[in-house]
């Protein structure tokens, strides 16, 4: 095989669609999840049900939707239902194997705010809100997360905690799911455009895997925290070619979410 | 247009422009700031662009939603402008939901519930944020849970394929909770691409979501949902939504722009004609036909 050059955020939508390999109902979030899981759809998981919030099950998009709201969910798809049903019967009802989100922050237990910078009644920035990732984080099996790393987004304190992961560490966060009735074990995997983590037994991320191309020093310098990196460090291998031309001519030929 | 909502929407009232992403009634929106309404709530899942314009039109003094954003594209300039306190003579409260509360405030609504019970929030912000959202005990076992007050809109606004004379209001693509703030309304305005006979609905009576027994105004705006999309009819613009994020960074380029696309305008034709017939045509979908189903005919 012959190695192409890639950006970093080639890399991460490949390893985060990589990620998604075995996986049968994907909860597919707005933003960097949606190009990630359709990649995915194309390559490692050619029967992943894909469901958007929109209300669509079994999306068969033929281009990649411009938003998750776009009419290429609809056709060809399995059901359109309405967001009552998606969210009730779909989502609460505990059909989604995975919920792929996407974050502004993230703490080390994988607590994500996507609301707000600074204080809620006098934010420094406004961020969307919760949409449906509240709901998602709470009622999918399994949390994956994709997002670029720096000093502002993976934080020692988040902001505002708009979707819970492991909230102050897994004995508290597995007592409190089991107790609560939750459907979801919470956040399992956080892929960046740096590298691949997952979650040791205290719920805390760890580096699992370094990118082609990233360095533990870039690792470091972009987290609030001091990382965990895994004793038996793995390499993430590069995008092939073909994953290469899926992403550039078919998926993102403008380059919306690999500039 | 003019007349529904000069007559339907006043002062002060909760309007709930539907749609997620799809249907989005931009021509009831803009009828709106042109008409210069005042003081409304707004309510909506996803405030996007056509909320962000009629915020910054002035309309509105509050916002109701679950997620704010220029869908795919960016930010919404005017509406975090004066979140983040940067017009302080234009302050704008906000209550926040995350989708599902939104579309079970709607539903307790339509079903003259007290509250609407739901598996989220837990361990978030949320509640901390907004009071309204609140923990209830089952009244069946030991389990807790969270709840959300009705949302009974005062006006819902949706933008459809097509309806009878008589509001009955067929839909097909991304449903969103159109039929739910409907229903919780207390007043509808269907806004159609087509207007069509009553034997066209009853031909498909499974694609009516809306009966014309809740509806008190049919507008026919073709391409009233531009630069959102209709299923079947036209794709979303865009193009319009990337020019936009540039704009929304602006106060005085969204002023310019509601000036030259709102205000100076008269209706939806002036707008039509000023986008132009080629930008219009370079949205027109191919075809992708449902397969017809046979409902039988019992005598």
């Amino acid at each position: 095989m012959t190695e192409a050059t890639f950006s970093k955020s080639e890399m991460m939508i490949v390893a985060a669609a990589r990620a998604l390999e075995g996986q049968g109902v994907c909860f597919v979030g707005v933003g960097l999840p949606n190009i990630a899981v359709n990649l995915a759809q194309r390559t490692v998981a050619p029967e992943l049900e894909m469901v958007y919030e929109a209300g669509v099950f079994g999306a068969r998009p033929s281009r990649l939707p411009l938003s998750i709201g776009d009419p290429t969910i609809v056709t060809g798809s399995t059901a359109v239902v309405s967001m009552l049903e998606l969210f009730g019967y779909y989502l609460q009802g505990g059909l989604i194997d995975v919920g792929f989100l996407g974050a502004a922050q993230i703490d080390r237990f994988g607590n994500i705010n996507t609301t707000v910078i600074g204080p809620y009644d006098a934010p420094q920035t406004r961020l969307p809100g919760s949409g449906g990732a509240c709901e998602i984080a709470i009622n999918a099996r399994e949390v994956f997360v994709i997002m670029r790393q720096s000093r502002r987004s993976f934080v020692e304190k988040i902001d505002f905690r708009t979707s819970p992961g492991n909230l102050g560490g897994a004995e508290q966060a597995e007592r409190i799911r089991r107790e609560g009735g939750w459907k979801g074990r919470g956040p399992t995997v956080v892929v960046t455009d740096l590298g691949i983590y997952h979650f040791d037994e205290a719920g805390e991320m760890r580096l699992d895997s370094l990118h082609e191309g990233a360095s533990l020093e870039a690792v470091r310098e972009t987290i609030g925290w001091e990382i965990n990196v895994a004793p038996d460090l793995a390499a993430t291998p590069p995008p092939t070619a073909e994953e290469l031309r899926l992403v550039r001519e078919e998926l993102d030929p403008e380059g919306v979410y690999t500039k | 247009m003019r007349a529904a909502i000069s007559e339907l929407v006043r002062d002060g009232d909760t309007v709930a422009i539907e749609g997620f992403t799809h249907l989005i009634s931009f021509a009831a929106g803009h009828e709106i700031i042109r008409q210069r309404k005042r003081d409304l709530t707004l309510a909506r899942l996803t405030p996007d662009l056509v909320y962000d314009q009629m915020i910054a039109g002035g309309v509105a003094s509050k916002l109701v939603f679950s997620w704010l954003g220029n869908p795919g594209v960016g930010g919404l300039g005017a509406i975090r402008r004066r979140i983040e306190g940067e017009l302080p003579d234009e302050p704008l409260e906000i209550e926040e939901y995350s989708h599902f509360g939104m579309v079970g405030r709607y539903t307790a609504g339509a079903m003259n519930l007290p509250f609407f019970p739901l598996r989220s929030y837990f361990e978030t912000d949320l509640p901390v944020a907004n009071p309204l959202i609140r923990p209830i005990d089952s009244p069946y076992g030991e389990e807790r849970i969270y709840a959300v007050p009705p949302l009974k809109p005062d006006v819902a606004i949706v933008h459809a394929q097509r309806a009878s004379a008589g509001g009955d209001t067929q839909v097909w693509g991304l449903l969103g909770s159109q039929k739910e703030a409907a229903f919780a309304a207390d007043r509808v305005i269907i806004v159609v691409e087509e207007l069509v006979d009553e034997a066209v609905i009853r031909a498909d009576p499974n694609r009516t979501i809306i009966p014309g027994l809740i509806v008190d105004a049919v507008v026919v705006e073709p391409w009233g949902a531009h630069p959102s999309y209709v299923q079947g009819a036209y794709d979303r613009d865009n193009r319009f939504y990337l020019d936009w994020d540039p704009i929304t960074r602006d106060e005085a380029a969204v002023q310019a722009w509601l000036r030259a696309w709102v205000y100076d305008l008269d209706g939806r034709a002036a707008y039509l004609e000023k986008l132009g017939a080629e930008r219009l045509a370079s949205l027109k979908p191919g075809p992708a036909p449902s397969g017809a189903v046979d409902y039988g005919a019992y005598r």
